[in-house]
């Protein structure tokens, strides 16, 4: 039986407080000439956790990023960390490091020397830098580079110098503007599971912005997904994929179907099919994740809800294949199921699936 | 909500820079200032508070007729140098950009040198030669050493006027069919317009005021800077307060129209960078 | 992509003007040094080292460099402190005026070196602008003397008019800087003094040594300035090669003169340009 309560839906646009958070967002907004980009953010980050900030661009994601590090202050709201005021301080007091999009590694310096740079400027003992430096290096797996110059390096060699030199000041947080989006496919799968690994190795809270939500879900601890200047859910990989709040959580990571239903008496109806759903009466918006969907083969299980369409389209991914269906009366589905050769076209095929999969949700509103 | 962080923690010296900027602007215009404020006074040149104010000196000015065939002749040689400088120019900066040969790298530092040359060796060595070929001094050796001195800046506007053009749309000119020639017209030379207008404009200002180098090339007529020359020679007249002014004017007006036709074809920063690349 | 028809079109006839009216005229330059004039005030197409001999053995024209060189050190000096701060003001801090003050900044180039210098004449003679504003509020009670003909008046005019040709190329410089790198400064603890000296200035190098040769140079070559308002102690080299080429009709000395001048300026080009070299990291 589908069981949702209204508590869900209320807490959901609230990030859950966190017993001692190291970094606190309260009512944040931020306006360019009375353009709004971020609208009343609150969100608090817990020590040594990975937090992808998610949105496609003009979320405010990189916005949000950069007040954090302070090369943007805030039309309002405040930033807290460890129970301080952050948002009081330069960019340069701040014990926070970003890693740049376009890595902003020093042309005239080498490769050591970047690295350095911050501890050469806290004034640290001669002897400490080129200690530490030499550590993070080995961390990024670059000491052989220690010498060369940024202009001689690649790009994927870059952004580990970046990442060096920003980790080598042992920062309470560190952010990531798209570090991976100049890399190529492969390099980037590569170094996101580097990235994980070396975040557990060093226990500091990254705070990683991509609008790449497949990324977002293999790296993170939580995803914080960013619409339009205001968050739209904050949750693990696993629960916002398995229940999205809004029509465009739903969409935007992963594939789904959205089910327009009416829900009368505890039946929920949508074209032909209808499930039992414990909700009050009147209209009401489900998602249903075309792997939900399964080829009927036999029997009915208990509760399954069955329709019969045809195919219309088939893409191949590799390992599954996502299938077009229309149905008989007139609604559409994505099915995905495991690949084959040769699928009948055109002949009826039936489908089922479970009403605990149709997960209910809310609409995503217009914003001005 | 109030942020506490103050504006002076993020922007460094907020009081020094831009004092400092306010008198470095003070220094460049006050002589400027100074001569246009004197042109109408009165009593002339020096002499604090200026007072009577007069447009005596301009009356004076424009029935001289030295000055005015002055400024005829500087008319004449700055139009037949723009010709020179662009004939030349324009395919010096073509040459450069495309085209290899040897002694390419000495024609770019010959090309390139009389911008940061003082004009004396410039003049000097043209004199020199015209001696030796038995040619009178004229204005137009003048034209001659103006065209020399300042193709320069035709091949430097022109070369960063190439480097924004696509190779691109010349060889998709090339695959639809037109030779070298009917490309050069209807796809090179309209998109240079901006940097051959900007240099035209560059050159016959610089031309009109040039006075190193025509200073040993004068023959019988006189250029205007000349002519002040000669005459600042034997004392000032507040008349060449006037001139000055008028110059001035007429610079601002040519240098504002060049600097927003630059404007349209390429950034800020490229302007000085390559006019003063050597 | 292009023919060699083409390539040759393209080629051949500036490389001609090129050839006529810049080489042959230094080689010219280069024959007459060592050729001399007669008491008749011809020139004899003889060949002697007299003219440089003289040149070392006689202490005025190395005097004279000497003093010129200094003259140009200086306007080299101030032309950059004028320059520097300005054009990092407009790189920086100017936000939506940079536009408007970079004309500005422009405009004065471009009017009339004549100009400027008969300005500065006006101003700074005994009855000029200056002295009598100073008497006028009481600051001095006679005018002051060294403001004219001295090489301060040298000086001074030579810095206006190259402080904006000082700063061009400093604000190019400036602007190629990428602002990410300020910020990446900033986020590894700089303040922006610090920024300034670790990243900024050392970036900036190139742009600064183009505008100090430029100044150096063309001051050093300047004969306008000295004759207007040097006075006689504030002749310069090039003074004394025009007057050769005047009315001490020497023209194989002064070619001499010039032909060091020209060498002396292309070995500063040069030492310019390699150091630039080394200080530009693209």
């Amino acid at each position: 039986m589908q069981e949702a309560s209204t508590n869900e839906f209320a807490a959901i646009n609230q990030a859950p407080t966190l017993a001692n958070p190291l970094l606190s967002i309260r009512n944040l907004a931020k306006s360019f000439s009375k353009n709004p980009v971020l609208r009343d953010i609150s969100l608090e980050i817990a020590e040594g956790e990975f937090l992808t900030i998610l949105g496609e661009s003009g979320s405010g994601k990189t916005t949000l990023l950069r007040i954090i590090a302070g090369f943007e202050t805030a039309s309002s709201g405040e930033i807290l960390m460890e129970g301080q005021r952050l948002d009081a301080l330069p960019p340069y007091r701040r014990r926070v490091n970003t890693v740049f999009q376009n890595y902003a590694l020093f042309p005239h310096l080498t490769v050591a020397e970047n690295v350095g740079y911050g501890l050469r400027v806290a004034k640290r003992p001669a002897n400490e830098i080129a200690e530490r430096v030499e550590k993070a290096l080995a961390m990024v797996k670059m000491s052989a580079y220690a010498r060369s110059k940024p202009a001689k390096i690649s790009g994927g060699q870059q952004q580990r110098i970046a990442l060096a030199r920003a980790l080598v000041n042992r920062p309470r947080l560190l952010l990531l503007d798209e570090p991976l989006s100049a890399l190529d496919a492969n390099l980037r799968r590569q170094m996101q599971v580097e990235l994980k690994s070396l975040q557990r190795e060093v226990g500091i809270s990254f705070v990683f912005v991509t609008h790449d939500q497949e990324e977002a879900m293999v790296m993170s601890d939580r995803i914080a997904l960013l619409r339009l200047g205001e968050l739209e859910q904050i949750a693990s990989p696993r629960e916002i994929y398995a229940r999205p709040a809004t029509a465009y959580t739903a969409q935007f990571i992963g594939h789904t179907n959205l089910l327009h239903a009416e829900i009368k008496s505890g039946i929920a109806r949508c074209h032909t099919l209808a499930w039992p759903a414990a909700l009050p009466d009147g209209p009401q918006l489900f998602s249903l994740r075309p792997e939900s969907i399964r080829l009927a083969t036999g029997a009915a299980g208990p509760g399954a809800v069955r329709i019969i369409g045809k195919i219309q389209r088939q893409a191949f991914h590799g390992a599954t294949d996502l299938l077009q269906i229309e149905c008989t009366d007139g609604l559409a589905l994505s099915v995905r199921t495991a690949s084959r050769e040769h699928w009948p076209g055109q002949s009826d095929v039936a489908l089922e699936f479970s009403p605990a999969d149709a997960i209910a949700i809310r609409e995503s509103l217009e914003k001005t | 909500m109030e942020l506490p962080m103050t504006r002076s923690e993020t922007t460094s010296r907020s009081v020094w820079l831009p004092l400092h900027a306010l008198a470095v602007f003070a220094f460049l215009y006050l002589p400027i200032v100074t001569l246009i404020v004197y042109s109408f006074n009165g009593e002339g040149v020096g002499g604090f508070p200026p007072h009577h104010l007069t447009l005596d000196w301009y009356r004076i000015l424009f029935a001289d007729d030295a000055i005015w065939t002055a400024v005829f002749n500087s008319l004449l040689v700055a139009f037949a140098a723009m010709a020179i400088s662009l004939l030349f120019g324009i395919p010096a900066a073509l040459a450069l950009d495309r085209a290899n040969f040897p002694g390419k790298a000495l024609f770019r530092r010959l090309v390139l040198l009389p911008l940061i040359l003082p004009g004396i060796i410039t003049g000097l060595s043209l004199l020199m030669l015209f001696r030796e070929a038995d040619v009178k001094l004229s204005l137009l050796t003048i034209t001659l050493g103006h065209g020399t001195a300042l193709i320069s800046v035709a091949t430097t506007e022109v070369f960063a006027g190439l480097q924004k053009l696509e190779s691109a749309q010349e060889e998709a000119s090339l695959d639809l069919g037109a030779n070298y020639w009917q490309t050069f017209w209807r796809i090179t030379l309209p998109n240079l317009r901006l940097s051959i207008i900007g240099a035209a404009l560059l050159i016959f200002t610089l031309s009109m005021d040039e006075i190193a180098v025509s200073f040993f090339l004068i023959g019988r007529d006189n250029t205007l800077p000349l002519e002040i020359w000669g005459r600042l020679r034997r004392g000032i007249t507040p008349e060449i307060n006037a001139i000055s002014t008028i110059i001035f004017v007429f610079s601002l007006a040519a240098i504002v129209v060049w600097y927003r036709l630059r404007m349209r074809a390429e950034g800020k920063a490229e302007i000085g960078a390559e006019l003063l690349e050597s | 992509m292009f023919s060699r028809a083409y390539r040759a079109a393209v080629t051949v006839p500036p490389l001609m003007w090129v050839a006529v009216f810049l080489l042959l005229p230094y080689a010219l330059l280069f024959c007459y040094s060592f050729w001399s004039v007669s008491p008749a005030q011809v020139i004899v197409h003889s060949w002697t080292l007299a003219n440089y001999q003289e040149l070392w053995q006689k202490d005025v024209y190395l005097q004279t460099l000497f003093r010129s060189m200094w003259i140009a050190a200086r306007v080299m000096i101030l032309s950059l402190l004028l320059g520097y701060p300005l054009a990092y003001y407009l790189s920086f801090h100017a936000g939506k005026r940079k536009d408007l003050l970079y004309q500005m900044v422009i405009i004065p180039l471009w009017v009339s070196y004549l100009v400027r210098a008969y300005a500065w004449k006006t101003i700074l003679g005994s009855d000029g602008v200056l002295n009598t504003l100073l008497q006028y509020v009481h600051i001095t009670k006679q005018p002051l003397e060294f403001l004219l003909y001295s090489p301060f008046a040298v000086v001074l005019t030579l810095t206006h008019i190259y402080t904006p040709f000082t700063l061009l190329p400093i604000f190019a410089s400036l602007e190629h800087i990428p602002r990410n790198l300020v910020e990446a400064s900033h986020d590894l603890g700089a303040s922006p003094l610090q920024t300034f000296w670790r990243v900024i200035l050392p970036l900036s190098i190139p742009g600064v040594l183009a505008g100090a040769t430029f100044a150096f140079v063309l001051s050093l070559g300047d004969f306008l300035a000295p004759l207007l308002l040097g006075g006689p102690s504030g002749i310069m080299i090039s003074n004394i090669v025009v007057s050769l080429f005047g009315a001490a009709y020497n023209w194989p000395l002064g070619a001499a003169i010039s032909f060091c001048m020209l060498g002396l300026v292309l070995a500063l080009l040069f030492l310019s340009e390699n150091l630039e070299k080394k200080w530009s990291f693209r």
